[in-house]
Order: C-alpha cells, then structure tokens, then sequence
C-alpha cells in the first residue's frame, strides 16, 4: 500500500507536467460559464485546440478520432496536473466529449463521426444534451417533445429543460418521442440537431441562486432528416443509456486538498470572535460538525484513490464511486448552512461588500439545493446504489406495459 | 498509486473469514452470552493463537510473523465482522503495542514472545469514573514502585494476566506493566453491554509495577497507543458494519409485506445505501489509518482519528438501521442484529467516545495548519 506513481505513470506525469509548464495559459481563471459570463470562451477554445494538438485532449480515445491513443490512467494524471497548475478551461467540452460524441461515435456512420469527432475534440465546436423535460427529469423515458415523420424529414416540436450550454453550443443530440403509441421505453429516438435551425430557441433558466447556467430549449417545427438518427427508429431509450454510461464512466481524479474545504472553515472560524469573546473555532459543537465533515471529505477522496489504484493496476474500479455526489451534496448544503448560521444576524447578508467572507457561505447555500438535484437526484442516487450496488429490486411500475399516451400525467 | 492491499494479504484476509466462519459462528458468540461467561472463547482463542493471528504484527525476533500492520488489519476486520468473542483487541492492539511502542528491549523481550504464544493476556488500564480518561480523571498512584488505586472497566479484566496501567507517579502519569496475578489485585466481573466482551473492576492495593517509557510521558504514550489501536479497532467496526450491511441487504431481499419484498421499498433501499455510503467513507478512511500505521508515517495522529470517526459512525449506524430493517425479528435474541448492536457500542467507546476523538481530530488538524 503506498500512494506513488508507477515508474511508467512517473515518468508519463513527468511528461505532462513539462509540456504544462511549456504551454499551459498563467492567468487562466477558470470562471464556470453562464450566459453572464462568456468572457473565458476564447481562452478555453484556444486551450482545448492546444491540447488536442499535443494529444491531450481526450487522451483515452484513439488517434484516428484525434485522440492520444492513451490509457485511463495517464487520463486522470493529466487532468490532475492539470488541475494542479490551476487550468480550468474544459467546462464547455465535457458535455460534448463525455457524452455526445460518444453516442455519435457508437451510433453514427463514418461519415458523420469524421465530420464531428475532430472539431469537437479541438474544441471548434460545442455540444449539448438534450434530454431532460418538464414532465421527465428524474424519469428521463417520460419525455414527451414529438418527433413526426414528413416524407424524408422528422419535424420536432415540444419543450427541453435543464440544458447546459445550450445558448452556446452548435450542435445537441436530442432524445423524442416517435411513436406515442407504443410502451414508454420502446417509443424514443435519438437525432443529432444543428442548434442554429429554424424553430429552435433558447432560453435561459433563472436559479433560485440568481445564476443563469441552464437553459430551456423550445423546439417549433424543427426539421432533421432522418440521416441524422443516432441508432434506429424507436430506440433511443438504447442510445441514451450509452450517453449516459459514458457519463458515469468517468472517473474523478482522486486529488483535491486535504479535508476538503473543512481546513479553511477551520481556519475562518478561528478568525471570528462568537458571542462569549472566543473564536467561533472553539465551539465545542461546530467542532464536531468539523470532524464529521473532515472524515467525509477525506473519505471521498481515499474513496477516489481506491479506484484509482484498481485502474492503475489494469483492473475494472468497484462501485464505491457511486457514493460521491450524494455525500458531497448535501455537506456542502449543511456546511453552508452552518456557517452562515455562526455568522449570527451578518448572516442574511449577501452583500459581498458587507458580509463575512465576501458571501461566499450565503451564494453556498443559495446554490447547494442545485447539487442535490443536478446529475441524478439525492433519491435517484440511492435508488441506483440499492439496486445497481446491493442489488435490491427496482420500483414496481406502471409505465411498463401500457403505451406511452395512455399513462396518466398528472398537471 | 496503490491504495489496496495486496493479493497476499487479501488472501490472508478470506483465510481468516473462512477460519472465523468455522470457528466463530454468531450461535457461538450468543451461546458465550448465555452462558454468563467472562465473554472469553477459550477454544476460539488457542485457535486465534496457534494461527500467529496475535504475531501477526510482532517482529521475528520477539516471537511474532513479523508481517505488519497490513496484515493485522486484515485480520482485524475479519474479527470484527465475526463478532469475535477474544481478547484480541486488549492483548494486541492495547498491550502489545504499548510495550512495542514505549518498552525497553529487556521488557520487549519479556513480554511479546508471550503475548504471541497466549500464555499472556494482556489488557489496558486507563478509566476510573464516567467520563473521558484525561491527566485530571486518573486517582491511580505509583508510589515506591508500588500501584494503589481502581480501575473500572478493565476489558478482559477476569482473564488478563497483566495491564499496562495508567496511573500517577510523583504527581504525573506514566504508563506501568502491572501483573494480575500479584498479591494485592483484586478483580469484580462486570456486567456489560456487550456480553460477548468480558470486563472488569480491578482494585490494586501497593501492587508492584513496572514503569513502561519515560517518567510522566503517561498521557503522551498513552495517546499513541490508543491512535494505534484505534486503527485497528476501525477495521473490526468496518467488518461489523458490512457484515450488517449484508445481513440488512438479505433480510430485505427475503422479507416480503405487502405482497413484495421489503428491500424493494424505497424507505429500506435509500436506508440500505446510506449504509453503503458511510461504510464506503469509513473503509477510505481505515485504509488511510493502515497506510499510516504501516508506514509510522507523519500523519497517523490525523489518520488515526479520523479512521475512528468515521468507523464509529459508520459501524454504530449499520448496526442500529440493521436491527430496523430486521423489525420486530431484529429485536429478538435469536436473530444476530444485537450482536453487532452491542459491539459496536462496545467498540465506539473502548479507547474513547466519538466525541472525544472528534476532538482530538480537529485539534490535530489546528496543529498541523499551525506548523
């Protein structure tokens, strides 16, 4: 048991971290890009074409497709020495090349694949995925934006939600509905979509945080030809479990700071004087939510180097990653809380001039219930440990044999 | 990156689960309750002895395998999961490794061979009264080589045959090796929680005893010892908790109301895998406590503390949501939830409360973002 690199994966970071040093952007801040701030698209554009040049750009994949021709493992070393010299520039790709180019990889002829693999792993063109709609988030399947066929074209009409990137990405792959007749699951196919068609319009969604970073998507009479189908006609409930086992596919790097957020807590806490005089930092009962959220933060991340070391010694990681996100959430949702809450009365002010930590703990906690829900919800989260990882059974269901127009909707 | 345990020693690991399985089966532990014993399986520990299980972490040259700490990590989760009725935590964990840690070569010499061929049980004696053992809780006096004073509870106390001891010595307290079976010694069985733990009252009037590292490094060594064993003690509490995991996932599986299984409800899934999650945070960080302990690296006193944090949590809340899932069977004698019930309490507190350790967690970690 030991936490070094193989000499190979040595000498591979060794490698990486030269060609960083060399060609990594210094003032890259790494801002998530909503639609008020676009500003790092350029620089992020300009880093996802450098790396691609130099293999690095989805390194797992094979040459032939622009990729590095790589291993998972010399993957994650990139993305944590990456991560380490503090470049964050792949947001607007990971959509696109984690899940909607390998759809179109799996699904599509080759014509199609060579007329989009290469500009999206060189960051020339942006995907998005749309998939989620006001009747069916959890329940992706319920989906009820149509698809109707009109001689060689499909005309699309209905409402998306929830799509990343849309307002600037160029491209979406698109899950709707064929034939409302048949069961729910046996009714959907997948097309490709240029964003830019007549009758699509996006939307930007107003968060609870005041944050834009979604959008809604309307769809009036849009035409795709049936060329653009991604695998066959009704089987796009198939297709769309491969978009998203290759989202889950992804492992995270294992890296991250020690404890977490929790030290700097700490060390804020002991900044700032409670009620009795002494730092908040001595109160006995913060201090114990510090240990329960330290071991947590630390667990994930042992968590993450777990899996790390089945890959790195050729083996298929276990399913002890599924806990990530639902432990992560709902911390990061108690620790803003509770931070806010041993700012006494300071702490409804969100004021970034005015508040303690210039709002920081407030914008937390007005944007963890977004994490809860984002990805696969809290509840959805434990339904696929119990049934993927303990093997429970799955819900009794009654959307499973009756078709799709006759199950009840509700509002 | 190679965070796991080798081949080697996840085969010493399945070795130990298959022997346990023979030898230790729950009917055993809850028959070793029945029966009023000192919660001390005789049999299954000559069994434990004559597998080296408690050499496992003893060097060669004192008797032991000498194959380290990984191993007996191995080991120990096994036990936990088993619910091991032995007095393997106070004679290894606690004994063992006090005299590893802070014992002269002539008192190594003297003692491990020993403890690795059973014909020593040795256990620790720290607390007096309710509350956390501190330098202020502690009466015990050393006075002219001499031990006067109470301990309550001593784990194995009816068996042990000797205690490293905490007790003052010109007004501060040191670690001493005290013989059981001397004159002056008296010991009172105590009813416990966990039945299948024995322990006991031990009353020392002017016993001698052996002074075991410096003069009033007491609470210093005494912490060690307890970060070391707190290690260990996680692996048996992530044993305990997965074999609870297990045993709620089955009981779900075969349990039917209202015309399906229980384990199809989301209330008993979503229960079931937050189990998962925290027994899945707890194994990340006992793994980090082994590699630490292993490797006596920097870092042990952070690891230490939080393997335990997060092994009592995980362990005491497998344990009570296992007796849940199980319902009303779950509350029956017959039905092996309330072994893990009663470990895991047992476990959570030998050595410290969770609140205690989640103090000495945080304040480590002050330490370390000071340096």
């Amino acid at each position: 048991m030991d936490f070094n690199d193989s000499p190979e994966e040595a000498a591979y970071r060794a490698q990486v971290r030269a060609w960083l040093e060399a060609n990594a952007p210094r003032d890259a801040k790494g801002a998530s890009l909503g639609d008020e701030d676009e500003s790092q698209m350029d620089a992020c554009k300009a880093w996802q074409a450098t790396k691609a040049a130099a293999g690095y750009a989805q390194i797992r994949w094979p040459k032939e497709w622009g990729g590095g021709g790589g291993t998972t493992m010399q993957s994650v070393i990139f993305s944590q020495e990456e991560a380490r010299m503090g470049v964050q520039l792949g947001g607007p790709f990971a959509i696109g090349l984690g899940m909607c180019i390998p759809t179109v990889m799996a699904t599509a002829d080759d014509e199609t694949k060579k007329r989009f693999v290469g500009p999206a792993v060189r960051g020339e063109e942006i995907w998005c995925q749309l998939f989620s709609e006001p009747a069916g988030g959890s329940d992706v399947a319920a989906i009820r934006t149509r698809a109707v066929k009109d001689g060689e074209d499909w005309v699309i009409n209905g409402q998306k939600i929830w799509t990343s990137g849309a307002h600037y990405a160029q491209y979406g792959i698109v899950l709707v509905r064929t034939d409302p007749d048949a069961v729910k699951h046996k009714g959907l196919t997948m097309f490709w979509i240029d964003m830019k068609s007549p009758g699509v319009e996006c939307k930007t969604i107003h968060q609870m945080s005041g944050a834009r970073g979604f959008n809604e998507v309307f769809f009036t009479d849009v035409r795709v030809k049936d060329s653009q189908r991604l695998g066959a006609l009704h089987d796009g409930w198939n297709v769309s479990i491969i978009t998203l086992m290759n989202e889950r596919a992804s492992v995270s790097g294992g890296g991250g700071a020690v404890g977490g957020g929790v030290n700097n807590i700490l060390k804020a806490a002991q900044k700032v004087t409670g009620a009795d005089g002494a730092p908040l930092a001595q109160d006995a009962a913060l201090r114990e939510k510090m240990a329960d959220w330290y071991v947590m933060s630390e667990g994930l991340r042992f968590t993450g180097m777990r899996s790390l070391s089945a890959l790195s010694q050729g083996k298929t990681p276990g399913p002890e990653q599924s806990i990530s996100k639902l432990v992560y959430a709902s911390m990061a949702q108690d620790i803003a809380a509770t931070a806010v809450d041993l700012q006494d009365q300071f702490g409804m002010i969100r004021d970034e001039g005015v508040a303690a930590f210039h709002g920081a703990f407030q914008e937390a906690v007005l944007g963890s219930p977004g994490s809860r829900i984002a990805g696969g919800t809290d509840e959805i989260l434990r339904n696929i440990i119990a049934e993927r990882v303990l093997g429970l059974p799955g819900e009794i269901r009654v959307d499973k044999t009756m078709p799709f127009k006759d199950l009840p909707t509700g509002r | 990156m190679n965070f796991d345990f080798s081949d080697e020693q996840k085969a010493l690991k399945d070795e130990a689960r298959k022997f346990l399985a023979a030898k230790c089966p729950p009917d055993r532990v809850r028959k070793l309750m029945e029966e009023g014993s000192s919660g001390h399986d005789a049999d299954l520990w000559a069994a434990i002895i004559e597998q080296g299980w408690t050499g496992a972490a003893i060097p060669e040259e004192h008797g032991g395998l000498g194959l380290g700490y990984l191993e007996l990590c191995c080991i120990a989760e096994e036990l936990g999961r088993a619910v091991a009725p032995t007095p393997f935590a106070s004679s290894v964990y606690f004994f063992a490794e006090s005299v590893l840690l802070a014992g002269s070569d002539a008192q190594k010499a003297a003692y491990l061979p020993k403890i690795v061929t059973g014909e020593i049980i040795g256990t620790q004696g720290s607390s007096e009264k309710v509350g956390p053992v501190t330098a202020e809780s502690i009466d015990a006096e050393v006075s002219g080589g001499k031990l006067s004073g109470v301990k309550v509870p001593v784990m194995d106390g009816m068996i042990a045959t000797h205690a490293v001891v905490l007790a003052k010595e010109g007004g501060k307290p040191g670690l001493f090796i005290v013989d059981l079976s001397a004159d002056g010694v008296s010991r009172e069985q105590l009813r416990m929680m966990d039945a299948s733990r024995g322990a006991a009252k031990v009353s020392f009037s002017n016993v001698p005893a052996e002074r075991l590292g410096e003069a009033g490094e007491g609470i210093t060594l005494f912490d060690a010892v307890n970060d070391r064993a707190a290690v260990l003690m996680a692996f048996e509490q992530v044993g305990g908790a997965d074999m609870c995991l297990e045993m709620g996932r089955e009981y779900a599986l075969n349990r039917f109301a209202f015309g399906r299984p229980i384990g199809g409800y989301q209330a008993i899934k979503h229960k079931l895998a937050d189990m998962y999650c925290k027994n899945t945070l707890a194994r990340g960080n006992a793994y980090y406590g082994a590699w630490a302990l292993n490797t006596n690296a920097s870092e042990l006193p952070i690891a230490a503390a939080g393997a335990r944090v997060s092994a009592s949590d995980a362990y005491w809340n497998a344990a009570k949501e296992n007796v849940q899932v199980h319902g009303g069977m779950g509350f029956t004698w017959e039905v092996d939830c309330h072994l893990h019930y009663r470990r895991s309490q047992q476990i959570g507190l030998v050595a410290g409360s969770a609140r205690v350790w989640k103090e000495k967690l945080v304040s480590r970690i002050e330490r370390r973002n000071a340096a």
